[in-house]
């Protein structure tokens, strides 16, 4: 049986999306001596988002169709349909509708990525994505009411809630992966940040935040709060195993508990030229996957193949990595399947998430916006890839184009 | 043991000054910020006493050190959310107990904010002021001071309201705001919008150039620190004003003295004083300015018309909880309203019940035409409204829709509160009420607007007397603050806490009033009327009566009120006061010719803004104007103007004295607040029991004060 032949009038055509701009807040310690502690969590990313508008007065507000906020603990103020919430607090034209999202700690990847397939297939022309957690005031799984079947039907190991025990279950697994490779990542990953931050690479993202304390009275975030720069192999040998006694993953291989907020401008490719919008990647494919919640870190690698197979690519295709250091072990656990050497300096190239923090559901846009500002310096690469592990056991990728390559062919119909 | 000085005979709420260092982007420097705080809710603004404003100074003299040193490259002042800070604390200025330290309160204020002021020339290091939220008095001249000035598009006021309550703007506004916005906008700032309540709106600020530069609420103090940054780096300049030529400034300050003496006049001095600042802060060195403000400023707070402003403006705040009144639970809801009449006042109170409570109305009158007239006023308003942006269309379109017009009095059934506006004859009141019993549900309650019947009278041949219950309303009910609920003799908890319910939501404030003649506000206006209308009926001439009571200072002159309330409405009331009262409530035959042909009482205002005089011409209607000292028509001495005035102040206070026997409300309190509210007496006067406190009628007419020495008044007699 042969198809019968498409009815142009009733099909759109797939469209590219491109990666407009990204922007964040400095990332804060989620403590009660944090310095967001008194500060909203939807105010956070208002911040974000009227910065995005700011640095982009070519975007009219009410060209914007859609805006994709991330929470993962959707409640307080981070309930109320953040997206449609967050328009309204940033002065978008009421005309533009919007909607909250939740994937656990990929919220800002899987808002960006749902809304560009919105953009593919002609559903929205440009769309704002991103991600908040205030951390300190909502912890991971506060006030959730699991299910009790999932222990009742051993669905789960009660304990791999416990993301932290997740880690030392893939230095079970993989018994290669040892402590002083996690430790000797871990430093690695703060002196890459310290190497950034000094290059200029990290503050051209960031959104001054003004932070208020009843004690302290206003003041301004300007910078991340949580890397320690001074951390050596050596200073963090001592460290206690919270997860495990006698275990292997310690606060110094894992990413702390933080306050963020993180939002992208996406566009289809032909509207960002309509605009003047500026390319800063195109969106090539992406995919999500499950692994046993056990060895939730471990999900990067299906959801890697997937979108590989997708883009019609392999893992020597990609040039640049940025992957979401929610622990040592877990980003090794990716390299070591790839075969990529721990100190690869394709792999995140200004550190990670271990130096930074990983406010949960706003790190996959920080990884794009990274990406973006690499992709730049490195013309010579044409494809990279933002990846991140997820919770109760996923994975999510995303691979980009670099539009700075040589090779590169365009985004819009007429250049295609 | 400072702390236990004598002067702090209150408790402070201390406004804290918390600096914290922020980076300036761009490499710009350290900006010292400095956040004024008194750790309180939303509820409770800042505001400035001496332990505030010590802290204030004592945490601006390490910056100032730190700015020497070369530390800083800015200074920031901004506020916790929503308030700068609303002024000095009113409290502590009516504490103070002598001039020296009157003083001393405005040098404190010069020497902290002063730093702010002269930091830039003294180290180069420029102050900020970033207004994020509500800046009046000196939480606007904290900001005056600085160099520069940010506001966020949703901070509530900006203002320098100290005219207003018998103060000058002392902490330096006075100098500044001549010098920053030039002499006539520094008068609207000083003067007019003070008199007028007005505090500006955060463009309105912009506009004049009272502020530099405006940033939206979201990201408010961000922006306001990058720009900040832009102007130390210098990418940013901020141009100002040249001095106004001395000619303009004579000319200004000239015409604002006209204004003054024909409005103001005698009557209080804190205008007058604060015009005399900006007249001279033109040519002044900054430190004489600035001590000019101290001694002006403790000159006022010592005066006795400072004191009965800040009484009076604190019994405005507290009316809003209105005295006497039953458990608010207790009142009825209120499902439907039903207005007998449709007459100018019925039409007005029908708009007012639909727009506020947001329920249906109805409106009866005996003919349709009149019904017709009616409803055609609450659609005209509503476009008028509307057309002005005072009203959203659908508001319009909602109050004009809920409002309906009928002649059949059945039409009532089914309202829970039907209020009366008929023709004040007792007779047709009892009659419309007898009609309602028969008709609404023995639960509704039974309201009458009547300005000076008596409520309990009305009620008495009900099966129901306790659900009658007066609302007494002031023309124009849209704008007048002021409603008395009057308690008759049966009227139940229920009824006048349903009447103290409805007046909340029609955000006017009440004052509970006794069923005597005129309740507070009518008799005491139209006593005060009828004692100069007697005075000229003697034999004073009108325009010297006219005049007489201008040391008062009163919103207008007699003849003026009595062209606004109209000569037939105030001759009304007037009669029937006398009627209920006796012969102390004088007769004036030339009013009732006067209400008879019709005549205008008084000629056009030669301008705007000032009072209307007396018609001349209206002498006859009164007979001849006899020589002041001479023995008049009536038998009596004929009254100068000051004689008019002794006479009228006699009167009110032997009048006071009788309301307060009868019970018509229990304190001078209530009395001061309705004829604020209700007649629009000044603050200085502090209603009036304060003036004639001050004055000495009290104590001349009735052997007694009606406040307690100092409660108004800057107290005689130390403790």
């Amino acid at each position: 049986m042969t198809a019968a032949p498409e009815t142009p009038r009733a099909r759109r055509a797939v469209r590219d999306v491109v990666f407009v701009d990204g922007a964040r807040t400095p990332f804060g310690k989620a403590k009660p001596d944090g310095m967001y502690a008194q500060t909203r969590a939807d105010d956070l990313i208002v911040k974000v988002v009227r910065e995005l508008l700011r640095r982009h007065p070519e975007l009219p507000p009410e060209r914007i169709d859609e805006v994709a906020i991330a929470a993962t603990t959707q409640q307080g103020d981070q309930g109320l349909t953040l997206g449609r919430t967050v328009g309204m607090l940033a002065g978008l034209p009421q005309s533009v509708p919007g909607y909250a999202i939740d994937r656990m700690c990929a919220g800002a990847m899987t808002a960006a990525t749902t809304t560009a397939a919105g953009i593919a297939m002609g559903a929205a022309d440009v769309v704002i994505a991103g991600g908040v957690e205030h951390m300190g005031r909502h912890p991971m799984g506060f006030d959730a009411d699991v299910n009790p079947r999932f222990v009742a039907e051993k669905l789960v190991d009660p304990q791999s809630l416990n993301m932290g025990v997740t880690a030392e279950n893939l230095h079970d697994k993989f018994p290669q992966l040892t402590k002083e490779r996690a430790d000797r990542f871990a430093v690695e990953s703060q002196a890459k940040y310290a190497k950034a931050l000094a290059n200029g690479n990290i503050d051209p993202d960031l959104v001054p935040v003004a932070v208020r304390s009843a004690e302290l009275g206003w003041g301004l975030a300007t910078a991340d709060e949580l890397p320690r720069p001074e951390t050596s192999f050596e200073s963090i040998q001592g460290l206690r195993t919270p997860f495990r006694p006698g275990g292997r993953v310690t606060p110094a291989t894992s990413s702390p508990l933080t306050d963020g907020a993180t939002a992208a401008i996406l566009a289809s490719g032909n509207v960002a030229a309509e605009l003047g919008l500026p390319a800063k990647m195109r969106l090539v494919s992406y995919g999500y996957a499950g692994v046993p919640p056990e060895i939730m870190g471990y999900g990067p690698v299906p959801s890697t193949e997937k979108a590989l197979k997708a883009a019609g690519l392999t893992i020597d295709d990609i040039g640049l990595f940025e992957l979401n250091e929610a622990f040592a072990v877990q980003v090794l656990s990716f390299l070591d399947h790839y075969g990529i050497a721990d100190d690869d300096p394709r792999v995140n190239p200004y550190g990670g998430a271990i130096a930074m923090g990983h406010p949960l559901a706003s790190s996959g846009v920080r990884l794009m916006t990274q990406l973006a500002r690499e992709f730049e310096q490195h013309p010579e690469v044409r494809y990279g890839l933002t990846a991140m592990c997820v919770g109760l056991g996923q994975g999510g990728s995303v691979i980009w184009e670099n539009p700075h390559h040589a090779d590169y062919a365009g985004h819009t119909d007429e250049e295609n | 043991m400072t702390e236990n000085s004598s002067t702090t005979t209150f408790t402070e709420r201390v406004t804290h000054a918390l600096v914290r260092d922020v980076q300036l982007p761009g490499g710009a420097g350290v900006l010292a910020l400095v956040t004024l705080d008194n750790g309180l809710d939303h509820t409770k603004p800042n505001t400035f006493g001496p332990a505030g404003m010590a802290e204030l100074k004592a945490a601006l003299e390490v910056v100032r050190s730190r700015a020497e040193a070369g530390e800083i490259a800015a200074v920031g002042v901004t506020g916790k959310p929503y308030f700068v800070a609303a002024g000095a604390d009113l409290k502590g200025i009516t504490s103070v107990h002598d001039h020296a330290e009157a003083v001393e309160l405005g040098r404190m204020g010069h020497a902290a904010y002063t730093i702010l002021g002269d930091l830039r020339a003294t180290t180069g290091v420029p102050t900020f002021a970033f207004v994020n939220g509500l800046a009046l008095g000196g939480g606007l001249e904290v900001a005056l001071n600085c160099d520069y000035r940010t506001v966020a598009s949703d901070a509530a006021a900006l203002g320098l309201p100290e005219t207003g309550i018998g103060l000058i703007p002392g902490w330096g506004g006075a100098y500044l705001v001549p010098r920053l916005v030039g002499v006539e906008k520094a008068v609207e700032v000083i003067l007019t919008r003070p008199a007028a309540n007005k505090p500006y709106k955060p463009a309105e600020a912009l506009q004049i150039g009272l502020v530099d530069a405006l940033f939206e609420a979201a990201d408010f103090l961000e922006q306001s620190i990058i720009w900040a940054a832009k102007v130390v780096t210098g990418e940013i300049e901020v141009p100002r004003r040249e001095l106004d030529p001395q000619p303009v400034w004579d000319a200004v300050i000239g015409a604002a003295k006209a204004q003054l003496d024909a409005v103001v006049g005698t009557s209080r001095p804190a205008p007058g004083r604060a015009l005399e600042l900006i007249a001279g802060a033109r040519d002044a060195a900054k430190t004489d300015a600035f001590a000019a403000e101290d001694e002006a400023l403790a000159d006022l707070i010592m005066s006795d018309e400072m004191r009965a402003s800040i009484y009076a403006f604190n019994l405005v705040g507290a009316g809003k909880k209105p005295a006497g009144a039953p458990d608010p639970k207790l009142a009825r809801p209120i499902t439907r309203v039903g207005v007998v009449g449709a007459g100018l006042m019925a039409a007005q109170m029908a708009f007012l019940f639909a727009q506020r409570l947001g329920v249906p109305v109805v409106m009866r009158d005996l003919d349709q035409e009149r019904v017709d007239k009616g409803l055609a006023f609450v659609r005209e308003t509503a476009e008028k409204l509307a057309g002005r942006g005072r009203l959203t269309p659908e508001a319009a379109t909602r109050i004009v829709a809920s409002v309906s017009g009928t002649t059949d009095i059945g039409e009532f059934a089914a309202c829970d509160f039907v209020i009366e506006a008929v023709t004040e004859v007792m007779g047709l009141k009892k009659k419309v009420f007898a009609e309602l019993e028969g008709i609404i549900s023995p639960e509704a309650i039974l309201a009458t607007n009547t300005s000076a019947l008596s409520v309990t009278e009305m009620a008495a041949d009900l099966a129901h007397p306790e659900r009658v219950v007066g609302i007494h309303f002031f023309n124009p009910v849209a704008q007048m603050p002021l409603v008395e609920v009057i308690n008759a003799e049966h009227t139940s908890d229920e009824a006048l806490a349903t009447a103290f319910a409805v007046t909340k939501k029609l955000r006017k404030t009440a004052v509970l009033a006794g069923d005597r003649p005129g309740f507070v506000v009518n008799r005491l206006l139209l006593l005060v009327m009828g004692k100069v209308m007697d005075a000229i009926e003697n034999g004073t001439p009108v325009d010297v009566a006219d005049r007489a009571l201008a040391p008062l200072g009163f919103p207008m002159p007699t003849f003026e009120l009595l062209d606004l309330v109209g000569p037939a409405v105030g001759l009304h009331v007037l009669t029937s006061l006398r009627e209920d009262l006796g012969d102390r409530i004088p007769a004036s035959p030339g009013l009732q010719k006067l209400v008879a042909d019709g005549t205008r009482v008084v000629l056009d205002a030669p301008a705007k803004g000032l009072p209307k005089p007396v018609d001349p011409a209206i002498q006859a209607v009164f007979g001849e104007a006899l020589v002041a000292g001479e023995t008049g028509r009536h038998g009596q001495v004929v009254l100068d103007g000051d004689g008019v005035l002794d006479a009228v102040l006699t009167t009110l206070t032997t009048e006071i004295g009788l309301m307060l026997e009868e019970g018509v409300v229990p304190s001078p309190q209530q009395i001061d607040l309705a004829m604020i509210l209700g007649a629009g007496w000044g603050f200085h006067t502090g209603g009036i029991t304060p003036y004639l406190d001050r004055t000495g009628y009290s104590e001349k007419v009735l052997g007694r004060r009606f406040l307690p020495d100092g409660v108004a008044n800057v107290q005689t007699r130390r403790a």
